[in-house]
This record gives structure tokens, sequence and C-alpha cells, in this order.
């Protein structure tokens, strides 16, 4: 379901299989676990690249799963699983002491499109897939993480209004003017991983400390950061 | 290390000689003392502040080396710094930073502090040099860029990427109102600026509570104002 693969500076987290890649609690734990190996495992240059295989990036959260629990009260109990297990997941990617990126080979829906706004960088397909804030049509309200990861990332109330209130299929041209995503100016799965791999190669050459980078990430996002709970620790300690 | 000058109403206050203008405790508070003589002039509350330099550099941020040698001057020099910026702040009178050369970390903090930034686009960058140096930012540095930098893509790469921002990038990124193409030029267009706003009247008073209003999120990290909202009382010359 989820795979981490080294390759030099680059650790590459894939959502494989050709389907929806739905957070199931499973998941969750695999993304959340795997995120962990690649912290415990990062150096200077460390860079992370997440992506996916197929026509979706990820549609969210496995609200089939949840459905099947046979009762009103039961699907509310799981999705409520769901919300609160992925909010670690939002918390590894701001904590990771190392750049990371978000290559968006296809849809990113809801808790999946939140997957990738994480990530400092944003890429998606000019081409094929969109980004969709489901919520409001399917009548979900909003965890506060999600929101806070909205305004912290999304800078325009114009923007912010488009992505949550008005139920957009947003493709990658408008997400770029947006402001939501970095660039969609590519024409494949392949193109989009490509210059995913450039950017972050060229940030790995700068071997920065990623405790330092981290530190200054977390305080760019300094309410999201106390909703997770994430200490946005900064003090000058200076350093020669 | 600063010198003042008075050309009709504006005030034109420059870091003198040819090195970095390094922000260390002398300067700092040869900095503080010349903006206290500002405030207190008569014909403070219809005038225009410009900030400016000699040389190639507008600042080069804290004077590092002092702190090696004493780790408990950077706790002295950062608070210092955060003194002039509250009273930059609190002036009663627009200001305007005529960056005529680089103005590094506190040095872009700096320049950044005031209403107006007019830099010179044939040399010199604007540089957030912390995450390149391995200095942790303190929280009231990240307030202000958060509060001055609108698009969190820009502020993302100020910060995460320590890009090094050249007057026409500044402008792009709305760091920088505009571009000029020397220093020369630089500095005449904020006379120009400084005299059109005085052409056009108002009270310095009641701009400086605006301004404080405006940014009060760095005036709580600064002076530890009260986050409800009550203001220090300083000069207040309400017309009602």
């Amino acid at each position: 379901m989820c795979t981490l693969e080294k390759r030099g500076d680059l650790f590459l987290l894939t959502l494989t299989g050709d389907g929806e890649h739905r957070f199931h609690p499973d998941t969750i734990a695999t993304i959340l676990s795997l995120l962990e190996q690649a912290k415990s495992q990062s150096t200077r240059g460390s860079i992370l690249i997440t992506t996916a295989n197929g026509k979706f990036f990820s549609n969210g959260f496995d609200l089939a799963w949840a459905q099947t629990a046979g009762s009103i009260t039961g699907a509310a109990n799981r999705l409520h699983q769901m919300v609160e297990s992925f909010k670690p997941v939002v918390a590894a990617l701001l904590d990771l002491p190392m750049p990371t990126i978000a290559a968006l080979n296809g849809h990113a829906a809801a808790a999946g499109l939140m997957l990738a706004l994480s990530h400092d960088y944003v890429f998606m397909r000019k081409d094929r897939g969109v980004l969709y804030m489901s919520e409001v049509d399917i009548g979900l309200s909003m965890p506060d993480y999600f929101s806070a990861l909205v305004r912290a990332k999304i800078g325009t109330s114009a923007a912010r209004r488009e992505l949550l209130l008005s139920g957009k299929k947003i493709r990658g041209e408008e997400a770029v003017g947006l402001g939501i995503v970095d660039s969609a100016a590519y024409d494949s799965e392949e193109g989009v991983v490509e210059a995913s791999v450039r950017l972050g190669e060229k940030l790995a050459a700068k071997k920065w400390s990623g405790e330092v980078y981290a530190s200054i990430r977390k305080s760019l996002y300094p309410e999201l950061c106390g909703i997770l709970g994430l200490e946005a620790r900064v003090f000058a300690t200076p350093k020669l | 290390m600063c010198s003042l000058e008075k050309r009709g109403r504006l005030f034109i206050l420059k870091l003198t000689g040819d090195g970095e203008h390094r922000l260390n405790p002398t300067l700092l508070d040869s900095l503080r003392s010349t903006i206290n003589q500002i405030r207190s002039d008569q014909s403070s509350s219809q005038s225009v502040l410009i900030t400016t330099s000699d040389g190639k550099f507008f600042s080069n941020g804290y004077d590092l080396a002092l702190a090696e040698t004493n780790p408990s001057l950077s706790v002295l020099m950062d608070s210092k710094l955060r003194s002039l910026v509250a009273d930059l702040i609190s002036l009663p009178m627009p200001t305007i930073a005529a960056v005529t050369g680089h103005a590094s970390a506190a040095g872009c903090i700096l320049a950044m502090s005031h209403d107006y930034v007019l830099m010179r686009r044939d040399r010199g960058f604007l540089y957030m040099s912390e995450l390149d140096i391995e200095l942790k930012v303190p929280a009231w540095f990240m307030a202000l860029i958060r509060v001055k930098i609108g698009s969190p893509a820009a502020r993302r790469d100020v910060m995460l990427t320590a890009a090094k921002v050249t007057a026409e990038m500044g402008v792009e990124m709305g760091i920088v109102d505009s571009a000029y193409d020397s220093a020369v030029e630089t500095v005449e267009a904020a006379v120009r600026l400084g005299e059109e706003i005085i052409r056009r009247g108002g009270d310095g008073h009641v701009y400086g509570k605006m301004r404080e209003t405006l940014l009060r999120e760095v005036l709580v990290h600064t002076i530890g104002e009260d986050e409800s909202g009550s203001s220090v009382v300083r000069n207040t010359r309400s017309k009602l």
C-alpha cells in the first residue's frame, strides 16, 4: 500500500497500486511509521518526495470503511478515528528534519489534499488530476487542523473560499494561480516526479541541518503547530 | 556609527562608514537614542524618517563574532534590536528604508521594520541567512516576517531556502515596494516619496497608533504587549 525507498539523498514515499489510495487506519499507520523511519535515517541533505501510482494521489479517508460500521454512530466513530489518527501524519511532516515535496501524479481530495499541503512544495500535472475539498459537497465538517493547514499554506481569502466553499475541482493551472501548488507545468507522472527530484537535488546540495530546517519550518506556521501540539520553539542560539 | 540629517521635514538616518554595520550593542544604542531624538523633535508628527547606509551593506545582521566571545551578548543584542523595532513601530511618522546594500538576518529585519522598502536593483540582496548559518530564528523575527510578507510561498522561499532576494525578486514577492538603478537613485526616490507623504499631511501620532494596531502581532513579541488588545499608552495626543 505504501513504500519508502532511498535513492541517494532522496527518500521516496510512494502510495502504491492503482486504486484511490484512500486512508484507512492501516494505511495511516503505515505512512506514519515510514515517516518515522525517514526521520530516523535522516542526515544533512536528506529530502522527502511523496508520490503515488495511477490516477489518484489520494482520494482522502476510507469513507466506505466507515459506512460498513453498520450504524450512523459506528460510521461517525470510524470517521473520527481516521481524523484523529491522521493528525500525527500532518504533524510528522511538519516536524520532518528535511525539505519535503509532494509530486501529485493525479487527483488529490480532502485528506489526500491535506497530505499534499503538509509538504513544503507541491507539484502537480497540468494535463490530469484535480484538487478537490469534497467536504462541502458531502456534508462533512472540517477538522480544525485541516482548516489551520489551509490557512497556513494558502494566502488569499479568495483562494481559500474557492478551495473550501465552492466544491470546485481545481485543475493545475488554476491551482498555481490560486497559490495552492508551486507548479503545474508537467504533462505526465514521470514529469512531475522528475521535477520534484530536480528540486530535491538542488535543496539537498545545500546540506542544511535538518533540525534547524524543521525548527524554521514550524515557526512559519505557529497556529497550525499549536493545534497539532508541535512546539514551534524558536530561539537564537548562534552557532558559528 | 550612525548620523542624522534633517532636510526640511525629512529625517535621514544613516548607518555610516564602509563596514558591515553589524548590529552590535553600541550601534543599537546609538540608533535607539537617535530615534528618541527624532521622536522628541517638535516637528516629529509632520515628518518622515528615511533610514539608509553607506557602502556595500545596509546591515549584515548581529555581531556574531562578538557573540562568540560572550554568549550573553547575543541575548543583549536581540533585546536591544527588539526595543529599537518597537520604537520604529510606534514612531509617530512614516518610515522608509532606502536599502542601498545587503541586508541579512537581523539587518533584513531592520529594513523590513520600515513602512516602505525601496531598494537598488543593480547590487545587493535581502537575505534571511539563518538556515544557511544554522542560527535559530527568534519568534519575533517570524512575527515580522508573517506580517510583512503576505504570500505563504514567499515566506517559505525567504525562510526555508535562505533566498538571496534581489530588489526585482523583492518587488515580485511583495517585500520591496520599488526598485531603482543605483544607490543614489534609491535615496533620491526615498526623499521624493517622503516629501510626497509630507505634502499629503496627516497627524503622525494617529499614524503611529494605526501602525501599532497593524503590527500588533510583532509588538506582542517585542514589548510583551498583552494580546487582548489593550495597548501600552505612549504619546496619546488624540484630537478628541
